[in-house]
């Protein structure tokens, strides 16, 4: 195949992952979409082999089988409660790939490269090999193979610019210089190490921001690897990818009222308070309520709105809330998800979380359009969730929540609260919640809770 | 290697450019239903890196390249499978109340 035709297949396949966004953007035709990315996918792989002087086949199609004997029993096996680490993984694995190109485009050609191709070669390298590590401590997080509390030391911010300045001064020289191939090692590590401490002081609630950002870079990295091999389908994919990880994580800090910078270097959520049941850290205390004090509080409801979190996730309880929901409706209660856009451990968590327990998708509610509602419902039930329904957040300007967007579940005429412990929530802070005469405090597990309360209105 | 030039240079930066804004823009008409899906297809595009490093790696110029090449291959691979694989199963799951 000609030069020619190979950009015309690339110029399809650009289409192709235009569109493939496109149609992503609603739930009829999304999975038109996926096909049309995947279509476009193989165009770009064909076009490719097709079009390029490739030798050694046999390397070629053992480490393509590989990739896929690896890649496809991650996506069929996993559970829908490891999307977040799936994802974070896969971002190192891009990650990876950008600089291992990189890697090899600079010590195929040192040092005969000229200053714009450095230029985006060292960025390449750079942005590869942070998002390899970055996104590695990000998955060991979510995995639990790390400790999922921020990891802070003193002066660490300090030492984070430096060794980031480090790396960009040699990024810097090596595009003046080309010839020193030395430096390139150092420049490696340099971002390696970069990677791993810019994931250190982040805590887990914070994980649906870096997961956006990380996201961002690794769709960067190939449009760095375009502009190296000037091959404008890498260009186009990789600014696609970038600016989707972009608005993700602007949505997240928004729904944060934080910065970016705030969650990169803050380390919110140092304070760790190891008060038992019944105790706050403030020294308050709160009365629990049993299961059956909370079923009776659904007589003749006619609006209950759950409020899911992480801690739905933690302890799998996504399908006893479907079989609560299901119990409600049959007494003819209207039931609807309010889902905060930061609640879980990435955007959309929750959706994919109850999706996959069969709650049809018109019961998911935004924060924005569930809001208003609250002052109608009855009984509002979180489960798992605690920052974000923190009445704090509107009324108290010296908490560190203040201004964060939040579900407004103090207006319900009830709210049942399922919680484990009196442990605070991610942020350290106490809840206001938990001490209003409305608030039904029931401790325990949460999918115990909520398969006894499920089955104490089935009988009621 | 094919040096760029500057004109290349200009060139795709105007198609990086325009490509950031029409992503922001197509970024944000996505239901927020949808941003887990949406983040493991745009995890699946990105292993476009694939298209690099089939050329490093066909290109077979020295053992440490075609290594590197064919290590990149396995990592986009990965995510290329399993990313469209994934959004797939997940979007699966959505549905309706008539629907069923």
């Amino acid at each position: 195949m000609s030069e020619q035709w190979v950009q015309f297949v690339y110029l399809a396949s650009a289409a192709l992952f235009v569109l493939s966004l496109k149609w992503m953007g609603q739930v009829k035709t999304s999975r038109r979409g996926n096909w049309a990315g995947t279509l476009a996918m193989v165009l770009a792989v064909v076009g490719t082999l097709a079009g390029f002087d490739v030798k050694g086949w046999t390397w070629i199609a053992l480490a393509i089988a590989l990739g896929s004997l690896i890649g496809a029993p991650m996506a069929i096996f996993m559970p829908m409660t490891a999307v977040p680490q799936r994802t974070a993984l896969s971002h190192a694995f891009g990650g990876l790939a950008a600089g291992l190109v990189g890697t090899a485009e600079y010590y195929s050609n040192a040092p005969h490269i000229g200053t714009f191709t450095m230029g985006a070669l060292s960025t390449e390298i750079l942005l590869g090999y942070l998002t390899f590590t970055g996104s590695l401590m990000a998955f060991g997080k979510l995995q639990e193979i790390l400790p999922t509390r921020p990891i802070v030391y003193p002066g660490r911010n300090l030492v984070s610019l430096a060794v980031l300045g480090t790396a960009v001064l040699l990024a810097v020289y090596l595009t003046i210089e080309p010839g020193a191939t030395s430096l390139v090692p150092i420049l490696m590590a340099a971002a390696l190490a970069f990677g791993v401490l810019l994931l250190l002081p982040i805590g887990g609630a914070d994980m649906p921001t870096v997961i956006a950002i990380l996201n961002s870079y690794a769709g960067l990295s190939s449009a760095a690897m375009g502009f190296v091999m000037n091959n404008k389908l890498l260009i186009i994919a990789g600014a696609l990818d970038g600016s989707s990880g972009l608005i993700l994580s602007i949505l997240m800090c928004k729904a944060m009222n934080r910065s970016f910078t705030n969650v990169l270097f803050a380390g919110v959520g140092t304070v760790q308070a190891g008060a038992g049941a019944g105790t706050s850290p403030t020294g308050r205390s709160v009365q629990g309520y049993t299961v059956e004090d909370a079923a009776t509080v659904f007589d003749g409801a006619r609006l209950v709105i759950v409020a899911p979190g992480y801690g739905m996730a933690v302890a799998q309880a996504q399908h006893a809330v479907k079989e609560l929901s299901n119990v409600l409706s049959a007494r003819g209660t209207d039931v609807k998800f309010a889902i905060h856009p930061v609640a879980g451990r990435m955007p959309g968590h929750m959706n994919v979380l109850l999706a996959e327990a069969d709650v049809p998708y018109d019961q998911l509610w935004e924060m924005e359009r569930v809001n208003p509602l609250f002052p109608e419902a009855e009984v509002a039930i979180v489960v798992g969730a605690n920052d974000v329904t923190n009445p704090a957040a509107r009324t108290k300007a010296d908490s560190p929540l203040y201004g964060m967007p939040i579900l407004d579940v103090d207006k319900a005429r009830t709210v049942i609260f399922i919680k484990r412990s009196m442990n605070p929530g991610f942020a350290g802070i106490d809840n206001e919640l938990f001490y209003l005469d409305k608030t039904m405090m029931v401790f325990g597990d949460a999918k115990k809770v909520i398969t006894g309360l499920a089955a104490a209105l089935k009988q009621g | 290697m094919h040096e760029i030039s500057q004109s290349d240079l200009i060139s795709n930066l105007f198609v990086f450019v325009l490509a950031s804004f029409l992503g922001l823009e197509l970024i944000r008409g996505v239901s927020r239903l949808l941003h887990t899906p949406l983040m493991s297809l745009t995890n699946a595009i990105s292993s476009i890196a694939i298209v690099g490093s089939l050329i490093i790696a066909g290109r077979q110029e020295t053992s440490l390249t075609t290594v590197l090449g064919t290590l990149a291959i396995v990592c986009s691979a990965i995510n290329a499978i399993g990313g469209f694989m994934i959004t797939e199963r997940i979007l699966r799951m959505f549905k309706r109340k008539d629907d069923k």
